[in-house]
């Protein structure tokens, strides 16, 4: 079957558990074109943000199947990549018998559902993909934000047997919305207490933003714990941050001002779509949801400037930082703070969100890192 | 969060507010349903089983009602201005009749009339609206009255998510607030998070986005509208829907502002079509909006007629999608071309 | 002496010692005065609407209210001053009120018809017949699940008493074991048609029979009677043994509102009750025959009452009338 094999589906992504469909917005090559590893072909909108769809194989671009505008739902056909001797009459009878025989994934159909553990007699919910033995991942995210900010990374992460958890940090997603002491250390603690709860002797850290802080935090107090580090536009590599934002993120609550507030954190804030504003907005809407931002805003960022800069100079493990070069939350120019033994990576037309902005990049990125240890 | 039916959110709220606040107190004809009787105690939870439940977790904060709406209803403002905070149930609206006065002569005007010192945080919930076949006395639409009167608040959600954000704030504010349900879409079924949340009263919600018509729909009509959009879509007609969510306050700028993006607006309600929500949008935004109109304000309503009893009649009473679509066919065809 | 020692009685008085006697006589005494200036006052046309006047029923007002703590509450009638100034809302506040000043009870929002005063626990004089019983439903509610002894009187007419709403509210009242007192201040006159006519005549508290609670028929003029029943009720009410209907019969001395010429009422029919059953004159008979007050208290508190109506009449007068923008605020708590 080497015909198979030099045929490549180029199917509709799913980002997130709930996406069950997506729309084609632009292809971004032309048929004929010839694609590298990390080429974006087509920018597809889910209900929660616009993203490009890359290649998933090199070869050429032979077919656009999908149309702009068309709706499709996860899995259908977009194009077709092949190399460029494959006859024309293959491409097409490929297309014309996946067309044939498509059936779309039943809505929600099996997926991992986020599930909720009892950490220090709260309530914390966590999403777990994949399963491995090695060491599991844990994704922590920034301000305001839930695991959902790991959409198009953590199934990708999870690719190769590898288990991810992404963790609702108190006052945030569905975990409880009591923050306690509302600090860094607080922070901490629970992810200390999740590790606990879970089984999790050691893992490895991602955190954005505010997430990278309490992650460095964390290899801080407990390094035996960490097995590789990866700040993402991380919070707690300097004193600056956008205290806008912060303070525009608690303060409004009406869908205009959440989509200016929430376009800070893109490159090309035409990225915000009304889904994500909504879910943001519905978020911040439950009970207890600004008292815990504005308990931990202030004890973290207090009068626009981070409070607590952890000392990453004495911690070892390995680390990764990623930053968009367009960040206008956390200036990129932190990355050259991270400690010398630090792999970092700035990424170009990308601002505080790379996981999602520049998302192949990104699990690329990690990917590598990860094996560059496991090798 | 979890998929729940607009009925399951309406009880959700109202469970978690009794459990956040002991003097949230639930009371109406059935509302129990069984109190005093030989078998099951609770055993309606209203007439549609909104509140069922309830009384087995909250025993001291829900009760049954005799059939005596000014009596209870009056007793909700007289319990408001000394300490609860009562959710009563006015099973239909079409009853509004029997006990209107403790509504709006006293409710509605405490504060007014002492002078700024009162405070009646009360909601009354009622069911409205047509479509199953339940006749003149048990169909109407009957909101427009209740926005008319100064000092009530008037809040009517259109989906499950809405209904529970929207119930837990009414039920917080300090002001006498009408909770309208649709008994139609009890039923229906959406997202709606788990967790207490709040939807501030006075905010539209735009529940789908375009270039060429505002369509306002109240309610229940805001499926219709929808379901209007989508096939107007295949023409190429973008439309888009504003759900005012609360009628008053009325969130009038993102009316002004939608109208003003599109120059074409089309109001859907259910109610009937003289001195309606439908009249009074479209004479706002004629005077707030008069340059930017392109054509002139559109109302889809239900006739200036009481709701019909037999099928036939009432599925030609309700506005439909198809009206609404044809209704925004005609506002496009006509006026000043764009 | 503060405004509020001078109005009346704020204090709970179960037993009638000598305190109570003179705060009882300041209330009716205050009440009286206040009326019968309004009266002279209004035909000079100063005061703008309707005023519905209670000389001559003070005694009910005194007696019940002589039971009430401050956080007990009272829900009036359109004839409501009396009521207000038992249940201790102050005296100058309403008069500015009347005349519809800023500095009123209600800001000049509400008049003659709607003096409240929530703090004191008082629901509001009522412009509606019959409004006011459906409110002492939900207080006497609030007291029960709030588990207080709180207690909440309504306050109606007899022709009040033939709203559906007051029907209503005594059943609601026995079905919840409401901690509720319904009044019917029987007056003979629903406005201007004869209770005779309108009820048949019956003795109103008969009709508690119907909703299962206790009915009792005392004769407002007397307030030893009134004090002594509601006394009772009240004292029922609060130890759980829910609602009662008490019927005062009792006379106005003037028409049902400022202007009415009351030609349906009979000859000398005002006079003779002034004469032979007028609350103060059988209040003031009685405490100084058994020794209990002497007159010069009493004439005392006859003096302080002038003056206090006087500087309110005064005041009220020359105080400011609201400024234009108060004419849109106070609908809604946030809007």
């Amino acid at each position: 079957m080497s015909e198979a094999k030099a045929l490549t589906k180029l199917g509709m992504p799913k980002w997130g558990l709930s996406m069950t469909e997506g729309t084609v917005v632009q292809w971004l090559v032309e048929e004929g074109a010839e694609l590298n590893n990390g080429d974006e072909v087509v920018e597809v909108e889910s209900e929660k943000i616009n993203n490009a769809v890359e290649t998933p194989a090199p070869g050429v671009l032979r077919r656009r199947v999908a149309k702009e505008g068309d709706v499709l739902p996860v899995g259908a056909l977009l194009g077709v990549i092949a190399d460029a001797s494959v006859p024309d009459e293959e491409i097409d009878a490929y297309v014309e018998e996946f067309q044939a025989n498509f059936v779309p994934e039943e809505e929600e159909a099996g997926g991992p559902e986020p599930q909720t553990v009892e950490v220090g007699g709260k309530r914390i919910q966590y999403l777990k993909v994949g399963e491995g033995e090695g060491t599991p991942l844990l994704l922590l995210h920034g301000f305001g934000g839930d695991t959902n900010i790991w959409i198009f990374n953590q199934e990708a992460l999870a690719e190769g047997g590898r288990t991810v958890y992404a963790v609702d940090l108190p006052g945030h997603g569905g975990s409880t919305k009591d923050v306690g002491e509302g600090d860094l250390a607080s922070l901490v603690g629970t992810v200390a207490g999740f590790m606990d709860e879970m089984g999790i002797e050691k893992a490895h850290l991602f955190g954005h933003s505010m997430g990278g802080a309490v992650a460095a935090s964390f290899a801080i107090r407990h390094p035996e714990r960490v097995q590789s580090l990866s700040l993402i536009a991380s919070a707690g590599l300097g004193e600056e941050i956008n205290g806008e934002y912060i303070e525009g993120f608690i303060a409004a609550n009406r869908r205009k001002e959440m989509k200016n507030v929430l376009g800070l954190l893109f490159a090309n804030p035409d990225l915000v779509n009304r889904q994500l504003v909504n879910d943001v907005i519905r978020f911040k809407r439950l009970d207890g949801v600004d008292e815990a931002l504005r308990k931990i805003a202030d004890n973290l960022f207090p009068s626009g400037r981070q409070a607590d800069v952890p000392d990453l100079a004495g911690v070892e493990v390995p680390m990764l930082v990623v930053w968009g070069r367009e960040d206008k939350i956390v200036p990129v120019s932190h990355s050259e703070n991270a400690p010398a033994n630090a792999r970092v990576e700035v990424l170009d037309e990308t601002g505080h969100m790379p996981q999602m902005e520049a998302a192949g990049q990104t699990n690329r990125l990690i990917g590598e890192f990860l094996d560059s240890q496991e090798g | 969060m979890s998929r729940k039916s607009y009925m399951q959110a309406i009880n959700e709220a109202l469970a978690q507010e009794m459990e956040r606040d002991p003097t949230v107190v639930v009371f109406g004809e059935d509302n129990v349903g069984g109190t005093g009787s030989p078998g099951e105690i609770d055993a309606w939870g209203g007439v549609m089983g909104v509140t069922k439940g309830l009384y087995g977790k909250f025993p001291n904060q829900i009760l049954d009602t005799p059939i005596s709406e000014s009596a209870f209803i009056g007793a909700a403002a007289g319990a408001a201005c000394s300490g609860l905070r009562p959710v009563a149930e006015l099973m239909f609206v079409d009853f509004m009749g029997v006990c209107f006065d403790q509504i709006f002569n006293q409710a509605a005007k405490f504060r007014y009339m002492f002078g700024g010192k009162a405070r009646t945080p009360m909601v009354i919930r009622t069911m409205y609206g047509a479509g199953i076949r339940a006749a003149s006395q048990h169909s109407q639409a009957l909101y427009p009255i209740f926005t008319h009167i100064p000092g009530l608040k008037v809040v009517i959600p259109s989906n499950p998510y809405d209904a529970k954000g929207l119930l837990i704030a009414s039920i917080r504010d300090d002001d006498p607030v009408i909770f309208f349900e649709n008994k139609v879409l009890y039923a229906i079924e959406g997202e709606v998070p788990d967790e207490p949340y709040t939807i501030p009263l006075g905010e539209a919600e735009i529940v789908r986005e375009g270039e060429d018509v505002t369509i306002v729909a109240i309610g229940r009509m805001v499926s219709m509208a929808e379901q209007a959009a989508a096939s107007l879509a295949d023409d190429g007609i973008e439309v888009e829907i504003v759900d005012p969510r609360t009628l008053s306050p009325l969130d009038e700028d993102t009316i002004y502002e939608s109208v003003e993006n599109t120059g074409r607006l089309v109001v859907v309600d259910e109610a009937y079509p003289r001195c309606s929500m439908a009249s009074d949008i479209s004479a706002l935004v004629a005077q707030n909006c008069f340059e930017h109109l392109k054509a002139a304000p559109k109302m889809v309503t239900a006739p200036h007629t009481p709701p019909p009893f037999s099928g036939s009649l009432e599925d030609l009473y309700v506005p439909d999608p198809e009206k609404v679509a044809n209704a925004v066919r005609e506002t496009v065809g006509q006026g000043v071309a764009s | 002496m503060t405004e509020s020692e001078v109005a009346g009685a704020r204090e709970r008085h179960e037993e009638l010692d000598k305190g109570a006697l003179l705060d009882a006589y300041r209330t009716m005494r205050t009440i009286r005065d206040f009326e019968e200036r309004l009266h002279t006052e209004f035909a000079t046309g100063e005061i703008p609407g309707f005023v519905h006047l209670y000389a001559g029923e003070e005694a009910i007002a005194a007696g019940f209210m002589a039971h009430l703590d401050g956080d007990d509450y009272v829900a009036s009638t359109h004839r409501g001053h009396g009521h207000s100034i038992a249940k201790g809302c102050d005296v100058k506040g309403m008069m500015f009120e009347i005349y519809g000043k800023d500095a009123g009870i209600c800001r000049g929002k509400g008049g003659s018809m709607h003096i409240a005063d929530l703090d004191k626990g008082m629901l509001g004089a009522n412009g509606i017949v019959g409004g006011g019983p459906p409110l002492v439903c939900g207080v006497g509610l609030s007291a029960k699940v709030r588990g207080t002894d709180q207690v909440a009187v309504s306050f109606t007419g007899d022709g009040g008493a033939n709203q559906g709403t007051v029907f209503e509210s005594m059943n609601l009242a026995s079905a919840w074991d409401l901690p509720v007192i319904f009044v019917i201040e029987n007056n003979g006159y629903a406005e201007a048609t004869a209770q005779a006519f309108s009820s048949k005549g019956i003795d109103i508290a008969k009709r508690a029979d119907g909703f299962s609670m206790p009915g009792v028929v005392v004769d407002g003029h007397d307030f030893f009677a009134v004090h002594e029943a509601a006394g009772e009720a009240i004292r029922r009410a609060r130890q759980g043994g829910g609602p009662s209907l008490i019927e005062c019969k009792v006379n106005r001395y003037y028409g049902h509102f400022e202007g009415d010429a009351q030609t349906y009422r009979g000859e000398n029919e005002v006079e003779n009750v002034r004469k032979e059953k007028d609350c103060l004159m059988l209040f003031r008979q009685r405490v100084t025959s058994a020794g209990l007050l002497d007159e010069a208290e009493l004439d005392k508190i006859d003096e302080e009452v002038k003056n206090l109506i006087d500087e309110a009449v005064r005041e009220a007068k020359e105080a400011p009338e609201p400024s234009p923008e108060n004419l849109t605020t106070d609908v809604y708590v946030s809007y």
